[in-house]
């Protein structure tokens, strides 16, 4: 079963002279411990598409699948549930609450989920372990650096059993060097089990991808196909 | 091979003389690959000693007009469809293929563009492999020596990438306006000789 599966998904914007068609006949899987990057020039649909997948947005048509189950074939109380235990969102920035410590805001969504404080705080420990910052516990966002806050964030995303995480341009304002221990991190999370599906402008980061995903103009025109062996390089020396 | 393939990609428009070749060759490259007279006509007797162009006749001062075979029109249309594998590019055969997809009529060059993108984006998910696969500051300096020039390797991809994005964009806002340049057209060539080339290209032709 895949984490992910979109098939057929549509979705349009507006009505008749304004009418926009931001996807159209988007099918896409991300399975368990992949990771999938989505390419394409502004406007194309990409955030769009994160959206869709994320339960956020309904698609105007087509099939939307986190872990098997129809998301929009839920009733809104459970396809919230769905939505804050089945997957995690990474943004560009607005990723954490400032008034909150680092551990607190990986605590929040299982909070939210009904979790006791103490078990929230412990996975929170875990999750932060998991990315390197289990020292920075404590913290609040405004005495990390960037880097630690994304990797904060992506924590946040991971926290409990979640396995889908859904990033939109997670490096945006980071210098390479940073940029590059976020993918290092998110690549490890898929090693180890998540799918992640990433959008970015950047090819350098979307190369760390099994899969990159080319859309224009709301319809998917190519993808780089699954992990290709080392091999390839060779074929051209 | 880009001279000859470039080449080809202007017959492919028309029969054309030899100097005239080598103007609309320096002209749509943006003169950044200057040819010598010499060079032109060399690769012309190897394309026509390969069957991919004939000679179709001369003027009044023994100039040759050049015509692209059916077997030629096939080669350009296949190095069109045919992605640069990374490595293998004496020099930079890709800007001077976009160039010329712009230029030859029928050519859909956001699918030349894409399909090279997909080819540069897969070989730096190769690059990118290797990278992640050791750790992110190796230890032993013969390792974060291979890392930089993996590096390079990485950064050159991607700025490829991003030539290739910033080509889509630029040639998509063209596509409005922009019609085919008219009085571009070669002359009408002499009419064809049936009869086999003659053995031995002239002196001028081996230059």
């Amino acid at each position: 079963m895949s984490v992910l599966a979109m098939t057929g998904v549509s979705r349009d914007h507006g009505a008749g002279a304004t009418l926009v068609h931001a996807l159209s006949g988007i099918a896409l899987t991300v399975e368990a411990g992949e990771f999938v990057a989505v390419m394409g020039p502004s406007g194309s649909g990409k955030s769009t598409l994160l959206t869709v997948a994320g339960g956020l947005d309904a698609p105007t048509a087509g099939r939307v699948e986190v872990e098997g189950a129809d998301v929009w074939a839920l009733g809104r109380a459970a396809r919230s549930a769905l939505r804050r235990r089945g997957v995690g969102y990474v943004f560009q920035d607005l990723n954490l609450v400032p008034g909150l410590t680092a551990a607190e805001n990986v605590m929040l969504p299982r909070e939210l989920d009904g979790v006791r404080a103490r078990r929230a705080r412990r996975e929170a420990l875990a999750a932060l372990r998991e990315v390197g910052l289990d020292e920075a516990a404590d913290r609040f966002p405004d005495e990390l650096s960037g880097g630690q806050q994304q990797r904060v964030a992506i924590a946040r995303a991971l926290v409990g059993d979640r396995r889908l995480v859904l990033a939109d341009e997670p490096t945006g304002a980071l210098d390479s060097h940073t940029g590059e221990e976020i993918m290092r991190l998110l690549r490890g999370r898929c090693d180890a089990g998540a799918a992640c599906l990433m959008v970015t402008h950047e090819s350098r980061h979307a190369a760390w991808a099994d899969r990159v995903v080319f859309l224009r103009d709301g319809r998917m025109t190519d993808a780089t196909g699954d992990r290709p062996g080392p091999e390839s390089l060779l074929r051209g020396a | 091979m880009s001279i000859r393939h470039g080449l080809l990609a202007l017959l492919s428009q028309g029969p054309r003389y030899g100097y005239q070749l080598r103007a609309e060759f320096e002209s749509s490259t943006g003169s950044t690959w200057p040819l010598n007279i010499g060079q032109v006509y060399s690769t012309l007797s190897r394309l026509e000693r390969d069957a991919l162009v004939t000679r179709v006749g001369a003027d009044e001062e023994g100039r040759f007009v050049y015509r692209i075979t059916a077997e030629g029109e096939r080669e350009v249309r296949g190095w069109f469809g045919t992605p640069i594998a990374r490595g293998d590019r004496p020099r930079d055969e890709l800007s001077i293929k976009l160039a010329m997809a712009v230029t030859t009529p029928g050519v859909d060059v956001a699918q030349v563009v894409q399909t090279q993108r997909t080819a540069s984006l897969r070989s730096l998910q190769d690059l990118t492999r290797l990278k992640a696969a050791a750790p992110a500051l190796p230890a032993d300096q013969s390792e974060r020596a291979w890392r930089l020039v993996l590096e390079s390797m990485i950064f050159q991809a991607e700025a490829e990438v991003r030539w290739l994005d910033h080509c889509e964009a630029f040639v998509a806002r063209g596509a409005s306006g922009a019609a085919p340049r008219p009085g571009d057209a070669p002359p009408e060539a002499p009419a064809p000789a049936d009869e086999p080339a003659p053995p031995a290209a002239p002196k001028e032709a081996r230059r």
